[in-house]
């Protein structure tokens, strides 16, 4: 079947399953890192043995899930060169650089202090293994930092000229790293990130109090994790607004593509909420609208004019309708995160956080879906970003390496079989240790009334859960 | 300019080639080896005597293709579809790998899976390494500023050759590595196996450097023309010496000295290399002058080489040196 397809279209397939894979280990890795190097503060501050369980349960999904962040990641540095050679040539001198610092600075750290904080606490002593954990906790941001400033370059190129060999040459630094969306998308993505993990760690929190409510680390785990939502679902959905105006600022088309505005509107576009886009016909076909709105959003006037895709020539086109749809289900999912924040903030005024069932039932079916949100929200960049590699500039058709197509067939089904397989046996065992409660001894229960702490068997069942496989 | 920038950052690169070879292949290495183990109690041995450092040995192979991605982006663009093939399957074994470490703790039941999933990756990310290697000092068709060959021109006797000598080389580091972080039984097997592994690295090393004077003329002239053979002799001697040392090392119950032998024998091979190339990048049409990048972007990435490349290399010290001796068999977070 895969013979049917140019070399062009295996290869962004290629890449854009690889880099999907990939993105959903750092999403969890960044936020988890963090949440780790707090969890043991807490513990050498309070010395409350709550936190130190907390400690080890996560350090060991931590291992599990940066052990495939570091496997997948391999394979994207070096596909750049596999399947983009003219782009690797072309952007390489800007990008290189970058990616180089991305390395130096990251990635060393992560993996230098990685051992310490996983197998060293006894070796090196409290502060030094604080201090490992921190960095590993630094090295994922700085990560972060670097690539999001590669990425948001392509978007929006800046900073550079083009030589007589026809490739992008460094001319300021500062205007590359600093590129006009970088700003905006390093907030969106790293607060994407800690949202992400609030989730996952709320979803375990609420299904262990779904098990047993009394618990000390399910509710300090839940507890945490919806103070975190709380502030991060809100800031993240100013964050996204102030993304979307900056993105209409410098590259116009792929928000007509996020809106599916295939007409102009001089005077006040309508929100259009739901709807199909016709690409062919050039339409939005069974559309829901709301008149004017998007130009309220947007443009803060209900009758500023907007332009839509029928200024864009058809050969400039992104694919709309995967925009229009990634788009709304990332929207979408802000929104239920705002819910869920909402909602426990109200349980927890009531001072019911840890007894309503109906909360952490709905908390453990969002638990994953910070991952969606992520996946759509790259889906939207980077399809919006279509049909070119640096925006405006080189074209993805122009940016392929010479390989056949059976080769990136070949190597497209090898990476099919092999990530379903792997990642997919991954994903089993880490939900099989979150399945698993943190701990049970019954120490420092500061949250809630202390009712018959330690008296049932069931609580104090698994007492060496610390040290399980 | 007085210094030309790009034949620093070659040496750059080569350094961290280096190392990543020096780093990685023992516990790679350690991996081909892994099958070897008698029981469950001694895998994991094998497995902890690496697990808190490998991630950071890994990282020199990144650091390898993205710094040639940074200040050659010409030569990356040329060698990655030429080595499209081998370098997607290092990749993918690298996945089975890598994950390996963890997953092996998982479940008990797929443990034996995923044992041989660390051995195979090892093994096959080797070999890859090896065949790729073979093939760059074959030479790669270049045209304009593009690979024109095809996809299967990386596979040849010599590229498969040059795959088997690293398979063998990679094992010797790896019981090297083993004879330094074990006691008993293990130990002494690997002690025995180092030998044999050490006669076949040498043998290997023999026959890859005996053909490829002839793979081109340019080979030929930098090791068999006077005055450049005398510097070129050297590599040889000193080989011969590092031999004498593994072995001598390993007869007389050493522990540190044959590692410190076997990794020699592979710098020395590397500087072999590193003659036969220069001043190429990718052979045979290649310069390395020709595939820098402009010098605005070398000067950038070279202020954050100097700066982090000794705190990298400090730090890493301090992980080898916080886990340093034998490995204690009941030690280990799972
Ligand atoms: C916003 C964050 C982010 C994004 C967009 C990407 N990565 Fe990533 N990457 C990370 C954040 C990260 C991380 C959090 O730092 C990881 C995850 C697990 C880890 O080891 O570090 C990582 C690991 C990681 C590694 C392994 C590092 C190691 O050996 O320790 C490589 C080579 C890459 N990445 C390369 C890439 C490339 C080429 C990307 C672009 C297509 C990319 N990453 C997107
Ligand atoms: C990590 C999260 C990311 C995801 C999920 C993602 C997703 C995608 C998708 C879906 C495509 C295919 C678009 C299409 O062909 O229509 C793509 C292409 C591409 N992306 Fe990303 N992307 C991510 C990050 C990045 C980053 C950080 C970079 C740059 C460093 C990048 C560079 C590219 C390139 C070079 C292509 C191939 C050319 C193209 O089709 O545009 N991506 N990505
Ligand atoms: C509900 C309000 C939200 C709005 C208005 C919003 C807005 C946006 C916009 C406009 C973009 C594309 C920018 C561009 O390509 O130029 C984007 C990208 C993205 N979004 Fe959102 N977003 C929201 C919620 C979320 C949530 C809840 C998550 C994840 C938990 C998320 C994760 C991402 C990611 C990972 C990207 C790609 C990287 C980036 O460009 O920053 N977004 N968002």
């Amino acid at each position: 079947m895969l013979e049917s397809f140019s070399a062009e279209t295996l290869a962004r397939m290629q890449f854009a399953f690889t880099v999907s894979f990939h993105i959903i280990f750092p999403a969890f890795s960044i936020g988890l890192a963090s949440y780790l190097a707090v969890l043991n503060a807490l513990w050498l501050k309070t010395r409350d043995e709550t936190y130190l369980h907390l400690f080890t349960y996560w350090k060991k999904i931590f291992a599990m899930a940066f052990g495939m962040g570091v496997v997948s990641g391999i394979v994207m540095s070096y596909q750049f060169g596999t399947n983009w050679a003219v782009f690797s040539d072309k952007a390489g001198p800007v990008i290189g650089p970058l990616m180089g610092y991305e390395v130096l600075s990251a990635f060393f750290l992560e993996a230098g202090f990685l051992g310490i904080m996983l197998f060293g606490r006894n070796r090196v002593g409290d502060g030094l293994h604080m201090f490992a954990t921190a960095m590993v906790a630094a090295g994922t941001l700085f990560s972060a930092t670097w690539i999001i400033a590669v990425n948001s370059w392509m978007q929006t190129p800046q900073g550079h000229g083009i030589n007589e060999l026809g490739q992008f040459v460094p001319e300021d630094w500062m205007a590359i790293i600093f590129s006009p969306s970088f700003p905006y998308r390093l907030v969106h993505m790293v607060l994407a990130a800690y949202l992400t993990t609030a989730l996952v760690v709320g979803g375990v929190g609420a299904w262990h109090l779904l098990r047993d409510r009394l618990d000390p680390t399910a509710r300090r785990m839940f507890s945490m994790a919806m103070w975190m939502i709380l502030f991060v679902a809100p800031l993240q959905i100013f964050a996204g607004d102030q993304h979307g105006l900056n993105t209409l600022e410098h590259q116009p088309t792929k928000v007509m593509a996020m809106e599916g505005h295939f007409e102009s509107h001089p005077d006040g576009a309508p929100l259009i909420l739901f709807g199909w886009p016709d690409q062919e016909a050039q339409e939005m076909k069974y559309s829901v609208e709301i008149p004017k709105l998007s130009s309220l959003i947007l443009k803060h006037s209900w009758d500023a004019p907007l332009d839509g895709l029928d200024t864009v020539a058809r050969e400039d086109q992104p694919p709309v309708a995967i925009v229009f749809w990634s788009f709304r289900v990332m929207v979408g999912l802000g929104f239920c995160f705002l819910g869920l924040a909402i909602w426990s903030v109200t349980k927890r005024a009531m001072g019911r956080l840890y007894d309503s069932p109906w909360l952490q039932r709905v908390a453990v079916l969002l638990g994953p879906t910070g991952f969606i949100a992520v996946l759509a929200g790259w889906i939207t960049t980077e399809v919006g970003r279509q049909p070119f590699t640096v925006y405006g500039l080189l074209r993805t058709s122009d940016s392929l390496s010479p390989v056949q197509a059976p080769a990136v067939a070949a190597s497209l089904a090898g990476f099919a079989v092999v990530y379903f397989f792997v990642f997919g046996a991954g994903t089993i065992y880490i939900l099989a240790m979150m399945a698993k409660p943190a701990a049970t001894p019954r120490l420092g229960l500061r949250d809630g009334p202390i009712r018959t702490a330690g008296l049932t068997p069931a609580q104090q069942s698994n007492p060496d859960a610390l040290h399980d496989d | 300019m007085i210094f030309e920038l790009s034949f620093i950052f070659a040496g750059i690169i080569a350094f961290s080639v280096l190392t990543y070879v020096v780093l990685d292949g023992f516990d790679l290495g350690l991996g081909i080896l892994f099958p070897l183990a008698r029981d469950h109690k001694e895998r994991g041995v094998m497995m902890n005597s690496v697990a808190p450092v490998w991630d950071g040995n890994e990282t020199w192979l990144v650091l390898g293709g993205g710094g040639l991605f940074a200040v050659f982006p010409l030569a990356y663009a040329v060698v990655m579809p030429a080595l499209y093939m081998p370098i997607i399957v290092m990749l993918l074994a690298l996945v089975f790998r890598g994950v390996g470490f963890e997953y092996r703790w998982r479940s008990e039941r797929w443990r034996p899976f995923w044992d041989m999933a660390f051995f195979g990756g090892s093994l096959v990310a080797t070999l890859m390494q090896g065949i790729s290697l073979g093939a760059l000092v074959q030479g790669i068709q270049v045209e304009g500023r593009a690979y024109a060959g095809g996809w299967w021109d990386w596979l040849s006797p010599f590229s498969i050759g040059t795959g088997i000598a690293l398979v063998l080389g990679y094992g010797l580091l790896g019981a090297t590595w083993l004879v330094m972080k074990t006691e008993g039984p293990l130990q002494a097997r690997m002690r025995g196996l180092a030998i044999w592994l050490g006669i076949g690295t040498l043998l290997a090393i023999g026959a890859v450097s005996l053909a490829t004077p002839f793979l081109h003329p340019q080979y030929l002239s930098r090791w068999f023309t006077f005055p450049a053979a005398w510097y070129s002799a050297a590599v040889p001697l000193l080989l011969l010496i590092a031999a004498f040392l593994l072995f001598t090392g390993l007869r007389r119950g050493k522990d540190i000295q044959p590692f410190l032998a076997a990794q020699s024998l592979f710098v020395l091979s590397f500087i072999g290399i590193g003659i036969s190339f220069y001043p190429y990048i990718v052979p045979p049409d290649l310069t390395i002058a020709a595939a820098a990048a402009p010098d605005e972007s070398l000067r950038f990435i070279l202020v954050g080489t100097v700066i982090l490349v000794p705190i990298i290399l400090g730090y890493t010290a301090y992980a080898y040196w916080v886990f340093r001796g034998k490995v204690d068999p009941n030690e280990g977070y799972h």
